[in-house]
């Protein structure tokens, strides 16, 4: 009886295989356009992570034949195989991109060994050429470039000389992006301080404007943030009248008055780049990073109360880093707890591996990482 | 004037900050949960009626540009589902406690499938009283500003318990929860009264999701109750099935939910996601306190539970 539904099932999978083959062949007649996946692990006008992903697909959408699947809200388990699957089976995708953390391993990965053919491109996993398949990959912008220009934005504004930062986990990304705001707030205002709260994870809005108000009554008057959705934290510092700092994707709309700029992605550089190189026949990177200068990040245009001076100083950092003459980490650099993390006339360039795997706070940041 | 630095008196300000935010959402899912369960049904779905609440409150601001109707709306919708949860136990061999984690599940999906388009527009808020003019320390004043919504739920809770206790209404509510078999002697309609109470409690719920959405922390997405709705549920248990003791609980967990962030905001950063926990460890302490296997718990209304 068991194998009698076995049989079945089987006969029933083929046969669905086998006309999924006949609708491929069948596009394949016409000028077959390239199919690309995007999987989002949150809604994708959240104002944030997943809208900075959505944007760019959409930018890919007005491409000639090129073809855009999404799905929204997968979370980081099985069920984003199952939509792997289906976007490979039913939509004949041949270029993946699912966008979460937690996507890359073990799912992605086990995805890429079950459908060799197929491209898989995540974000921000830490692909490694011995261990992994090379129909995967990774690419991830350097957006702590755009942190340290904000954060000198947010050093020449500043009144009380108090800053916050309100994060999800203490992972390298998110210290790398405390850090790189508060050494550029320092080097325009060396007695600027960091105020650092992790909420504990990347969605949690109430602890979100929880941690706000707290670092307000603190008497911090610049926040920015690295979670999902930088909305509540904005329009809550908003409403107290204070200043902001964007991440992921602009935010001016919430905070007209007190937004200054912001670290924003710019994935349509990479996404158009990867999917160019499809057409062509080619086969995207397997690791590519870039920041400012290969235009995967850049910062919000400047708001109203963001002072000449601050302008002026930020386009001069700016061009140093675009040159190269300018290096964020260098020596000597000493963590919160007085400890030498980068000895004096050390400079790491930005692909330094040293620096993805961060684990301390810089001089100036009030917090600790566990 | 730096009268910004008052170092860890900072901590118990932001913790009486925080339970003014915080616990509105808990008083009003709470005394909704307290009413249904004097009248002797238990209704878990509160979690989606607060979601519910909160997606069609924060919907109806955003187009009609007034957010108090939009708490009216909510607790329009809330009245709804009550209704629902209620109809639906009425009919023969259904489970209250199955059909709330069904109208729960529901609530929540639904709330997330119509909500879709209110994510990203900003709606009008709620706005605050500010009752701390008295004080020149700022973070006072902060920690003063007070929403209305507050102010009702306290009363709410104390009109309940007064309504509850005093009148032939509350009479009859208890009855039905106490025994079915002297409501019927008395001629109540049993299956009215629940209907009714559950139906109201609901409201309550609506109205709590609408502080979520349209006060604080003030916008619509998916991650915006996070188990309030189940918690507050928990809490009627604890406070004893007495409006009064679901105040003091609520304000109790809004406390605590604000202790992670103003102890990291003065430099206690130690051990955070331990501090972070505080509200659900707080409800298993509680919990634990107050069960004990030889008695059961006293003012727990008689019928609550009784499959019929």
């Amino acid at each position: 009886m068991i194998d009698k539904f076995n049989i079945g099932r089987r006969a029933l999978l083929g046969g669905a295989a086998g006309a999924a083959a006949f609708g491929l062949a069948g596009g394949a007649q016409a000028q077959k356009p390239l199919v690309v996946g995007f999987i989002y692990v949150g809604p994708r006008d959240d104002y944030g992570y997943n809208q900075a992903h959505a944007e760019a697909a959409a930018v890919l959408k007005k491409m000639a034949g090129v073809k855009v699947v999404e799905e929204e809200k997968v979370p980081e388990t099985v069920a984003v195989e199952k939509s792997m699957e289906s976007m490979i089976n039913m939509d004949g995708a041949t270029l993946l991109f699912p966008t979460s953390f937690g996507y890359f391993d073990p799912h992605m990965l086990r995805m890429a060994a079950k459908y060799p053919k197929i491209q898989f491109r995540h974000c921000g996993g830490l692909w490694n050429q011995a261990k992994n398949p090379m129909n995967t990959g990774s690419y991830f912008g350097y957006i702590d470039e755009a942190q340290y220009l904000a954060g000198i934005v947010a050093g020449m504004t500043t009144k009380s000389g108090k800053l916050g930062f309100v994060a999800a986990k203490p992972i390298p990304q998110v210290l790398r992006n405390i850090n790189a705001f508060t050494m550029g707030a320092r080097s325009v205002n060396p007695k600027a301080t960091t105020q650092v709260i992790f909420t504990g994870d990347w969605s949690l809005p109430v602890k979100e404007a929880e941690a706000t108000n707290s670092m307000i009554a603190q008497g911090v008057d610049v926040v920015t943030c690295h979670v999902d959705s930088p909305k509540v934290v904005i329009e809550t510092a908003e409403r107290a009248g204070i200043f902001t700092s964007g991440y992921h994707t602009n935010q001016a709309k919430l905070a007209p008055k007190g937004y200054l700029t912001g670290a924003e992605w710019n994935w349509e550089r990479i996404y158009v780049d990867f999917v160019e190189t499809m057409k062509k026949g080619g086969v995207p990177g397997n690791f590519v990073r870039g920041g400012l200068k290969e235009g995967y990040v850049r910062t919000s245009p400047f708001g109203p109360a963001v002072s000449e001076a601050a302008k002026a100083k930020v386009d001069e950092v700016k061009s140093g880093i675009l040159n190269g003459s300018f290096a964020i980490y260098k020596g000597p650099l000493k963590d919160n707890k007085g400890n030498t993390v980068i000895d004096g006339g050390t400079a790491y360039t930005q692909t330094e591996p040293k620096l993805e795997g961060m684990n301390y706070l810089v001089e100036g940041v009030l917090g600790a990482t566990s | 004037m730096d009268g910004s630095d008052i170092g860890l008196w900072g901590v118990p300000l932001a913790m009486l900050a925080g339970a003014i935010r915080v616990s509105t959402p808990f008083i009003f899912v709470s005394l909704g949960e307290c009413l249904t369960e004097r009248s002797g049904r238990i209704n878990l779905g509160l979690e989606g009626t607060l979601m519910m609440g909160a997606m069609s409150a924060y919907g109806t601001a955003l187009l009609s540009g007034s957010p108090w109707l939009g708490v009216l709306v909510a607790a329009f919708v809330g009245l709804l589902l009550g209704a629902l949860h209620a109809g639906l136990c009425q009919l023969p061999k259904v489970n209250d406690i199955a059909t709330g984690i069904g109208l729960m599940l529901f609530g929540t999906g639904l709330a997330f499938f119509l909500g879709k388009p209110y994510i990203q527009p900003k709606a009008p808020n709620l706005g605050a009283l500010d009752l701390g003019g008295w004080s020149s320390i700022p973070q006072v004043q902060q920690a003063l500003q007070v929403n209305p919504l507050f102010i009702v739920g306290i009363l709410l809770a104390f009109a309940l318990a007064w309504a509850l206790k005093n009148t032939r209404w509350g009479l009859i509510v208890r009855l039905a929860g106490e025994s079915v078999d002297a409501a019927l002697a008395i001629g109540a309609s049993v299956g009215r009264v629940r209907l009714l109470a559950t139906a109201v409690g609901g409201a309550f719920a609506g109205i709590g999701g609408a502080f979520l959405s349209l006060y604080y922390p003030g916008s619509w997405n998916e991650g915006l109750s996070s188990g309030q709705g189940l918690m507050a549920v928990a809490l009627v248990i604890f406070a004893r099935w007495d409006p009064i003791r679901c105040l003091w609980a609520s304000l109790l967990f809004g406390a605590a939910g604000a202790i992670s962030p103003a102890l990291q905001s003065v430099g206690v950063t130690q051990g955070y996601y331990l501090f972070s926990a505080a509200p659900y460890v707080l409800t298993l302490a509680l919990m634990i306190a107050t069960c004990s296997p030889a008695r059961s718990l006293r003012g727990a209304p008689g019928e609550l539970g009784a499959v019929k």
